[in-house]
């Protein structure tokens, strides 16, 4: 076997594999936060009565799904600029193209989990909320949105793990991600197993990781399970409601 | 206390109530009987503007129902208790009772609490207050229901067909705590199938069919003689 261990440990632990990751991982914490961000306000009003702004935002969301990622990152890097004199300057960087092309995708994809979301809560507690007499904002804030979390989540980790996945396209557009920094080590040297197992185990410990904190939060969902919500009840009674 | 004249609902094509007009004194308690989709919960709905109606005019407690301004105002004098229960799974029984009046009365949390332990205390629940609604049965969930309703202070109480869900043997821990407040001088307005409670409880009843208000009589004359030959025939199906 033609396995050298030790460029395998001194690269995992460099500084370029480092920064690559932290730049993975950044981009695609920065580029999904926007994305929901830009999805929530959505997907509300999508959730809500027919309206004129309903079919601009199901227009939006047709044609950032039909644009492959590809040509979105392409497109913001290269052409943007050509239309726009503003992003030929120095603080237009790799980084921030990707951000935006990234964010754009994946808030369509992410309107339609979360208007799927919104629609699973139960009609009558949109209608116990207003009864009640509370305002739109509350409802949603302290009964719709609680309980919609709960069904969007697992689809949520889903889009956040490919969109990890999906910034190494951001090579493309010279972004020095994990991707870029092992292809450029492998042209060096032809070490590709090597490289390759570094870049592998970056993304196996950010997804793992994902993973361990989706399984927190959803500790907080233990309410929709009669036995779980019982030991929670237990719980937080010894504590002292 | 409420008021509708020739209050007039369309779902699309579906003429659901069909100038309904009828008065409710303060203290009054009506129950309103019907077959069904003879726009009996239309109608109640319409009272607290969860369904926006389309002519006629409504008013409760002196506030113009509809009128865009005074829409939460409206929703805070009517409490309503919903066939489903509709708690809130994600909040305790205490937490659902706190919800609102934090949020819409500005209530501390000091006294939202003891004032929600005084209503789950009076209908029955306060030992569950710490538990989950997944973990109650229907009863006892409708009973939650209700004090959460009552955490607003309404001024009228609406019960839109409250025991229709449940289980026969926890129909009467529910109609008991509805009688307790009618006794305690609630207006209440009750879409119900129990004819018993009706006979009990109601000053008049109301009888809907189609839409319209075909019939509105002191229970003991609704049952004894129905006027109207529908009226006769829903009784006669509805009594074994």
């Amino acid at each position: 076997m033609n396995f050298d261990p030790s460029t395998y440990w001194e690269a995992l632990f460099s500084w370029p594999f480092l920064r690559g990751a932290l730049l993975t991982l950044g981009l695609t914490v920065a580029a999904h936060m926007t994305a929901i961000l830009i999805a929530l306000p959505l997907a509300v009003v999508l959730n809500g009565p027919p309206s004129a702004l309903r079919k601009l935002i199901t227009a939006y969301v047709g044609f950032f799904r039909a644009v492959p990622t590809l040509l979105q990152l392409l497109f913001v890097w290269n052409a943007l600029p050509q239309i726009f004199p503003i992003f030929r300057e120095e603080w237009f960087t790799p980084f921030l193209a990707a951000w935006i092309a990234l964010s754009l995708n994946e808030s369509a994809y992410q309107v339609e989990i979360n208007r799927s979301a919104l629609s699973a809560v139960d009609g009558g507690q949109m209608a116990a909320g207003q009864a009640i007499g509370l305002k739109r904002s509350h409802i949603y804030r302290y009964i719709m949105l609680p309980q919609a979390l709960r069904v969007a989540l697992p689809p949520t980790m889903n889009e956040f793990i490919t969109l990890l996945k999906l910034t190494s396209l951001a090579s493309i557009i010279s972004l020095q991600e994990l991707m870029t920094v092992t292809q450029i080590n492998v042209a060096r040297t032809f070490q590709f197993s090597e490289y390759y197992a570094v870049a592998l185990t970056w993304y196996l410990v950010m997804v793992y990781s994902l993973m361990g904190l989706q399984k927190l939060v959803e500790r907080r969902f233990r309410w929709s399970s009669r036995t779980e919500a019982a030991v929670l009840a237990e719980a937080r009674r010894s504590r002292g409601w | 206390m409420i008021s509708l004249k020739n209050v007039n609902k369309n779902y699309g094509a579906f003429h659901a109530l069909k100038d309904v007009s009828l008065d409710i004194a303060q203290g009054e308690k009506v129950v309103i009987c019907g077959p069904s989709g003879s726009g009996k919960s239309t109608l109640i709905r319409c009272v607290n503007h969860l369904e926006p109606h389309d002519s006629g005019e409504i008013r409760l407690d002196g506030l113009e129902v509809g009128a865009a301004k005074d829409v939460l105002k409206v929703r805070r004098t009517a409490g309503m208790v919903f066939q489903n229960f509709n708690l809130f799974p994600h909040l305790t029984v205490l937490e659902n009772c706190i919800l609102a009046p934090k949020l819409a009365s500005g209530v501390s949390d000091r006294e939202a609490r003891k004032m929600a332990e005084e209503y789950l205390a009076r209908v029955h629940i306060l030992d569950q207050a710490w538990k989950f609604p997944i973990q109650l049965s229907g009863g006892q969930q409708q009973r939650v229901a209700i004090a959460r309703a009552l955490c607003m202070k309404p001024k009228v109480m609406l019960f839109d067909e409250p025991t229709s869900a449940l289980d026969p043997e926890m129909v009467g821990e529910v109609l008991d705590v509805m009688g307790e407040l009618a006794a305690e001088g609630m207006t209440m307005i009750c879409v119900t199938h129990e004819m018993a409670f009706a006979r009990k409880v109601a000053d008049r009843v109301v009888f809907m069919d189609a839409g319209r208000i075909i019939e509105v009589a002191p229970p003991e004359e609704f049952f004894a003689a129905p006027k109207s030959d529908r009226a006769r025939a829903f009784l006669s199906q509805i009594s074994h």
